[in-house]
């Protein structure tokens, strides 16, 4: 195992499939669909072999992984072999009884999203009507004995309701919630233009989170997760490529992190054509971005690439058509007028406005 | 939350946490949600014994004999104050 780091964590993405329709999804446009899933005997296995790897965290995500029936199964095999479970979910699907066979095969956290603080907002952006379910699924899993974990994407249609979304979490119990302002990413960057806040509205919004985290320090652990454009550096995607995880998509195929799919310049491999320990170790892809060695200029030569790994492949790739080059977020970047300039037509009267388009799976821009 | 710990407390582990004795990295791990936590020795041991079944005088009575130790009891409070703020272990 020599140089080599060994993942703690395996995102098991074990479908595309969503009663959802989330603008801000960062699900890959191209969505997989049910044909092209792993079957349940694939996932065991990849379960065993990222065990051996060195996993001991497996999240199940997807899409969304209460369509699959055979979650039970899996966790099952976790459970078995020693290895933490946590399950993502938009909580559409999530029954009494369906949670308590989870629990029962050694399920040992949840993590509940939303899309905002009513039954509107959850329309507008995901395109359903079903905040009861939420609301019910909140309960379900607290009743299970599980901590509740909460999240919700963050971004120009619901910033303003920042208190009102913080109530709501307190209200059904949360232990913890994330505060993720939307990332670029998949769906999201489709929608960058209606879904990027103006500066004014995001300082208001860190003004909320600043006062409420004080206020329920006892009671909520509360999260900020960075709305990267506006930061002078990017973030330290995954600890740096291939260093602490590995993502499995539905179709098999491994990536360093879970929206890597959109490098279409790389050769991701299958776990239906090789173990996972080859494809951590020795594949081009996981090698490509490891360490320092790739870097260019100006990350080559910056005190601070220890610190961010010059920034996140994927958005490199967004943005340039070049995974290989700094993240445009960087103000040191040649790319960063990317970035700047959609900042600046954010922040223009009315914002870049233009029509919001949801995630489903029959839109597709590589003609699958 | 951060009650101060007893000697006549009960301490739990939290139904999120998970320990972990990794066989690939020869480590111990606190498995939570969003976090994997490398433990040292005696944090692993106090947590370890952290499961209802015994009061905090209890668990320092065991740990001094184990580790042929005296005196432990102010820093097992002290850990487990900490570990409880953080949401580790919690009273019954
Ligand atoms: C892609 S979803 C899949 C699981 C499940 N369908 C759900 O929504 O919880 C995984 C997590 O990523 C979050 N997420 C989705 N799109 C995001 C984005 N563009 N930026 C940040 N987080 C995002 C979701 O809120 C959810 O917590
Ligand atoms: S973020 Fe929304 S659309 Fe995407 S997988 Fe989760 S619930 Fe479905
Ligand atoms: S130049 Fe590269 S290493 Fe330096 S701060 Fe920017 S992205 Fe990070």
């Amino acid at each position: 195992m020599s140089g080599t780091p060994q993942p703690y964590g395996l995102l098991a993405e074990v479908t595309h499939r969503c009663p959802l329709h989330c603008v801000y999804c960062s699900n890959p446009l191209a969505l997989l669909e049910r044909q092209d899933e792993l079957a349940t005997d694939d996932w065991l296995r990849v379960i065993d072999q990222a065990a051996e790897l060195g996993v001991v965290q497996v999240h199940l995500s997807g899409g969304e992984p209460l369509v699959r029936g055979d979650l039970e199964t899996l966790v099952a095999e976790c459970r078995r072999l020693g290895l933490y479970t946590n399950l993502i979910t938009s909580g559409l699907g999530l029954t009494e009884s369906r949670t308590e066979s989870l629990v029962a095969a050694g399920l040992n956290s949840a993590q509940l999203s939303i899309q905002g603080d009513a039954a509107e907002s959850t329309d507008l952006v995901a395109a359903s009507k079903r905040f009861d379910k939420k609301e019910a699924a909140a309960r379900i899993i607290r009743d299970a004995g599980l901590p509740l974990n909460m999240n919700v994407v963050l971004h120009r249609l619901n910033l303003a309701r920042l208190n009102a979304i913080i109530d709501v979490c307190v209200r059904w119990g949360a232990e913890r919630l994330e505060l993720a302002n939307a990332q670029y990413y998949g769906w999201a960057l489709r929608n960058r233009e209606q879904l990027m806040p103006g500066r004014a509205q995001l300082d208001d919004a860190v003004g909320v989170y600043r006062r409420r985290k004080a206020e329920l320090a006892e009671q909520m652990e509360m999260l900020w997760i960075l709305p990267d454009y506006y930061e002078p550096y990017p973030k330290p995607c995954m600890g740096g490529w291939a260093q602490t995880a590995l993502t499995v998509a539905p179709d098999g195929v491994v990536y360093p992190c879970p929206v890597a799919a959109e490098i279409t310049t790389m050769e991701f491999a299958s776990v239906r054509e090789h173990d996972l320990e080859w494809i951590w170790t020795r594949s081009a892809a996981f090698e490509a971005f490891r360490g320092t060695e790739w870097m260019p200029d100006p990350c080559r030569s910056c005190v601070r690439k220890e610190l961010d790994f010059g920034g996140c492949r994927c958005q490199a790739f967004a943005l340039t058509g070049d995974a290989g080059r700094t993240d445009p977020v960087c103000q040191h970047s040649p790319d960063h007028h990317l970035v700047r300039d959609a900042l600046v037509r954010a922040n223009q009267d009315g914002g870049a406005g233009g029509q919001l388009v949801h995630r489903r799976p029959t839109v597709s821009t590589r003609g699958r | 939350m951060t009650a101060a710990y007893e000697l006549t407390a009960t301490p739990r582990l939290a139904t999120k946490a998970m320990l972990k004795h990794d066989r690939v990295r020869e480590v111990q791990l606190l498995l939570l949600p969003e976090r994997v936590v490398l433990l040292n020795t005696s944090s692993a041991a106090i947590l370890g014994l952290c499961d209802g079944s015994r009061t905090v005088r209890q668990l320092v009575e065991k740990l001094e004999h184990d580790f042929e130790a005296t005196d432990l009891a102010n820093d097992v409070i002290s850990f487990l104050n900490d570990a409880s703020g953080r949401g580790w272990v919690v009273v019954t």
